[in-house]
């Protein structure tokens, strides 16, 4: 009202000239000036549809039951599957990998290694050559991880006979899945393809997998919310760092495994395996997170960030009411610090689908809970609450499932708003390893990386085209 | 005594929250005993040993359980203010926490961060003003909207949505406004008041409120709505808006409506609202017949400073008197024969067009870049012809360059390109304080004013510099120090721009009988 305007403080946002805000100061007026900058880069068509998007009911409203949704959603771990069989639509001669969808002419080096690898697994193919022949022949389907549910980390190849963690949001049903962490070092995400990494993936299959699955079916299924949430308060961001998830893990299924009728030396060995992974829980992390944005997923007129993901080449988002369009631009090179005899130089380009749990709330936007994390990546434990603090900013809520003891204990920011991106300018910060260009060599190190804005301004006028048309 | 129990599930809190909440439930009229607690099998036992469970509750250790004890009728509100005290966010995710973290960078952003805002100026690239300002409005804000280069359809729809949420857009191309007593982008420190101005023109709003300020009258609120609101497609909607605020407003007895003249349908319909406003209200649009704009409660002003002087007459409870329409001729030096004509160059637009219209009336055509008839247009705004004024802040001038109310060096250039011609008799020339304004015009301008006359004076003639200040006293630049700097190199200076106009008209005319041409 106007008439109340005069009846109150004048209290004045200034957007553009700060030499106005100045002078309101010096008049002894209340301003505060906003570090404005064109939003969308400038695009002024994407300004314009961004401002009928800003506070509309009709989106305010998605947003919110998309929230709901993700917020209320309970990720169980319920079983250990073979992706073949338990993956919807998941075809005999077809290989998930990790990102948007791209074709083998285009793929990063580290994800054709990964493929090779894959094959050989499979059996499809007896030696390296006739393997990169069969990929780059067109006798296998690639297709993004993220459209049959899954999610991988790196490479994020997943071929049919290999083990996957099977998690049910059991607020609502829906099902997510993962591949199974290999550790540092050589490893098939990171496009290592030797006989030692197909060694090591048969044994996962053949006895760490049924093992697994023994333990998960006598344990009745682990919640993995409160697990990660508890991990949160030791030292985890879930994404990067997961020493203390997969110590809580491994405390849950240790148990359990000594229950099983498996022989002793296959329990020491699985024990052995997953003690012997900090990372072990990352791909649990995953599939938890992946299971409860899904269910965030297909709200019409929702801003909600429902994934993001990197396939070594373009990084790509999908928002929940933009149905299952990709909305991508060229993967940037992760800022990082690197193992010794590495530079960026030698780096592949931002890669893998672990940012589903940034896009969840955690990982870098938990980085507040992990100040252990913050050398690794370079910087002060101040610089890790700043990240959090700067998130909260671009999100729908708070996580209060995720508390943050550094910011006494509020939730950790989660649901990413396309529409808040856009207009502050502000891009979702990922924690990420970053991996050797070449295939095969692996992690060579770590460090922060920060979606590209571009996938937000086309996602914003995707969804201001689809708003207006109902 | 009653229990009562409420399970949360995979609801995970660390144990010093919990204790915390415990704690305050069991400060609760009503309540003996409370427990907040992660539901493990040990905790549970506990509690059943506490006599607050009365058997052990299928729970695990991942389900957050709360546990009362006391009576009957206050335990569920109880249970109540324990779940919502657990699924509230902490008070430091909304407090300090905040204070920590980076600077807003949208207006979104801001209003977080500004507890009670209610006003966006907005003086970003044009191209991108109309979404901030729709932004705005969307959030509740009012606008003002400084930029210019808005697209008329855009200024017609913000205007439209504002109207549509009960908030005002001030602007597009809004240089001028004071709310609340703050004053805003290109605005004056005026004492406040009871006189309201609703303006369509910056540096019309400026010369009223200043002119109020210096006849000892106050300003309530000062309304901007850009150049283009009382267009027929915009319909006036801001003024109307305007308009109907300070009607409504108590503090607020008198009110200024300032315009050129608006497009007929809009001007019948702001009067036919003026009229039925219950105030006096002054209208000044300029150049406008007095007789089209009279009604019952209206009072045509045919300057700014008629409208102000009305205003202050009104606020003081007295009926407007006529103003004098002449003014006694300053004395100077005779001129010479050939010194006939008058070179204005302004700052502002709306004294530029004022001064057009006044001089007209005394000197027949007058040449402008800003013509108040089309075919007085000067061919090459460059170049002077006989009687000239300028509104050097058109397009034309600031062109990759600032307003000459912030930089001076245009206007100086042509001060000396005028002082050499020797047809010239008065240079008029408007001097604007306030936010926004050069920190110290006249500093700037005094030493080219003095090189000026010395020019003329080495080609044998006497150049007259005519000027006012619109300002006021308590303006960063402070008006008397200005003014007298001025008189200081030989100006005039009047009151208004209307008393300069006149002077300059007088020289010009007296000249001319003088010298027996006429």
């Amino acid at each position: 009202m106007i008439q109340a305007l005069f009846q109150e403080q004048l209290h004045v946002l200034n957007v553009g000239l700060s030499s106005f805000a100045d002078s309101i100061t010096r008049a002894g007026g209340s301003v505060l000036q906003i570090e404005w900058a064109p939003p969308a880069q400038g695009q002024q068509e994407v300004g314009r549809a961004l401002a009928r998007l800003v506070n509309l009911l009709s989106v305010e409203t998605a947003n919110q039951t998309a929230f709901d949704a993700y917020q209320s959603a309970q990720p169980v771990l319920n079983g250990v599957g073979t992706a073949g069989q338990v993956l919807p639509n998941m075809a005999e001669r077809m290989i998930l990998h990790s990102g948007p969808p791209i074709s083998w002419n285009d793929m990063c080096g580290p994800m054709k290694g990964a493929i090779v690898g894959a094959i050989l697994y499979e059996g499809w193919a007896e030696n390296l050559a006739r393997a990169e022949a069969m990929a780059s022949g067109g006798d296998i389907t690639f297709e993004p991880c993220h459209h049959h549910d899954a999610v991988g980390p790196m490479a994020g190849i997943i071929s049919p006979s290999m083990p996957v963690w099977m998690v049910t949001n059991t607020t609502n049903g829906n099902q997510a899945f993962c591949n199974f962490n290999e550790g540092l070092g050589k490893a098939l995400r990171f496009g290592a393809n030797g006989p030692d990494v197909i060694t090591r993936l048969k044994w996962m299959g053949q006895v760490l997998a049924p093992a697994l699955r023994a333990g998960v079916e006598l344990l009745g299924g682990v919640d993995l919310k409160p697990m990660m949430a508890q991990a949160l308060h030791m030292g985890d961001e879930v994404h990067n760092r997961n020493a203390a998830a997969s110590s809580l893990f491994l405390k849950r299924i240790i148990s359990a495994l000594l229950k099983t009728r498996l022989s002793a030396t296959d329990i020491a060995a699985v024990v052995e395996f997953i003690a012997g992974n900090d990372h072990f829980f990352l791909n649990l992390s995953m599939a938890a997170c992946k299971a409860m944005l899904d269910a965030a997923h297909g709200v019409p007129g929702s801003s909600l960030v429902t994934a993001m993901s990197r396939n070594g080449v373009e990084f790509g988002i999908r928002v929940s009411g933009t149905e299952s369009r990709w909305f991508t631009a060229p993967a940037p090179v992760v800022d990082g610090l690197f193992f010794p005899g590495y530079t960026a130089a030698d780096a592949a380009p931002d890669l893998g689908d672990s940012a589903i749990t940034e896009t969840a709330g955690v990982g870098g936007f938990a980085m507040a809970a992990s100040p252990a994390i913050v050398k690794f990546v370079g910087g002060t434990p101040q610089d890790a609450i700043d990240n959090t603090m700067t998130m909260t900013h671009i999100t729908v809520g708070r996580n209060n499932a995720f508390t943050l003891p550094a910011l006494n204990f509020a939730g950790s920011p989660a649901g990413i708003d396309v529409r808040k991106v856009v207009d502050t300018g502000i891009q979702p910060i990922i924690n990420t390893g970053i991996a050797h260009r070449e295939a095969g060599i692996g992690q060579i190190g770590a460090g922060i990386t920060r979606a590209p804005l571009a996938c937000f301004t086309q996602a914003v006028s995707a969804l201001a085209k689809m708003v207006s048309a109902t | 005594m009653a229990r009562a129990t409420k399970i949360i599930r995979n609801f995970y809190r660390d144990s010093v929250s919990l204790m915390q909440v415990s704690s305050t439930i069991a400060k609760l009229p009503g309540v003996e005993q409370a427990s907040a607690i992660m539901a493990s099998p040990n905790n549970v036992t506990l509690l059943v040993e506490a006599g607050l469970l009365a058997e052990p509750v299928v729970a695990s250790a991942n389900d957050l359980l709360i546990a009362l004890q006391g009576e009957a009728d206050a335990l569920e509100s109880a249970l109540a203010a324990a779940e919502s005290s657990l699924k509230q966010p902490s008070p430091s995710s909304t407090g300090s926490e905040q204070s920590r973290g980076i600077s807003p960078r949208s207006i979104e952003m801001g209003l977080g961060n500004l507890v009670g805002a209610n006003l966006a100026l907005i003086s970003t690239p044009g191209e991108y003003a109309a979404a901030e300002a729709f932004k705005a409005l969307t959030l509740g804000l009012n606008v003002m909207l400084f930029s210019d280069n808005v697209e008329l359809k855009d200024e017609i729809a913000l205007k439209r949505f504002a109207q549509e949420r009960d908030l005002i857009v001030m602007g597009p191309d809004c240089g001028t406004a004071i709310i609340n007593g703050i004053p805003l982008a290109f605005s004056n420190v005026v004492r406040r008041g009871a006189i309201g101005v609703v303006g369509a023109s910056g540096t019309g709003l400026q010369q009223v409120t200043c002119l109020v300020d210096r006849w000892g009258g106050g300003i309530s609120q000062a309304i901007g709505t850009g150049g283009h609101d009382l267009h027929r497609d915009v319909g006036g909607l801001s003024m109307l808006q305007g308009l109907k605020a300070l009607a409504a407003d108590p503090s607020t007895s008198v009110i200024v409506l300032i315009s050129k003249p608006p497009s007929p349908e809009v001007a019948v319909k702001v009067l036919e609202a003026a009229s039925g406003a219950g105030k006096a209200v002054v209208v000044n649009f300029l150049g406008a017949d007095p007789d089209r704009v009279r009604r019952e409660n209206i009072y045509p002003a045919a300057t700014l400073e008629d409208a102000a002087a009305a205003a202050v007459a009104l606020a003081n409870g007295r009926t407007p008197e006529a103003r004098r329409a002449s003014v006694t001729s300053p004395s100077t030096p005779p001129l010479a024969p050939q010194q006939r004509y008058v070179r204005g160059l302004y700052s502002g637009g709306t004294f530029c067009y004022e001064a057009s219209l006044l001089l007209k009336k005394e000197l027949g055509q007058i040449n402008s870049n800003t013509p108040v008839e089309p075919g007085d247009r000067l061919s090459d705004v460059w170049t002077s012809q006989k009687n000239t004024v300028l509104d050097l802040g058109d397009d034309l001038f600031t062109r990759g360059r600032p307003h000459p109310m912030i930089d001076h060096r245009l206007r100086n250039e042509r001060l000396l390109k005028e002082a050499s011609d020797p047809e010239v008799a008065v240079i008029l020339l408007d001097v604007v304080l306030g936010y926004g304004s050069h920190p110290d015009p006249s500093a700037e301008m005094a030493p080219v004013i003095q090189k000026a006359r010395d020019l003329a004076t080495k080609g044998g003639r006497h150049l007259v510099t005519i000027g006012f200040v619109c300002g006021t006293a308590a303006d960063p630049q402070n008006l008397s120090r200005q003014e007298t700097a001025l008189r200081e190199v030989g100006v005039l200076l009047a009151e208004s721009n209307a008393q300069a106009v006149r002077m300059a008209a007088s020289v010009v005319l007296e000249t001319g009988v003088v010298g027996g041409r006429l």
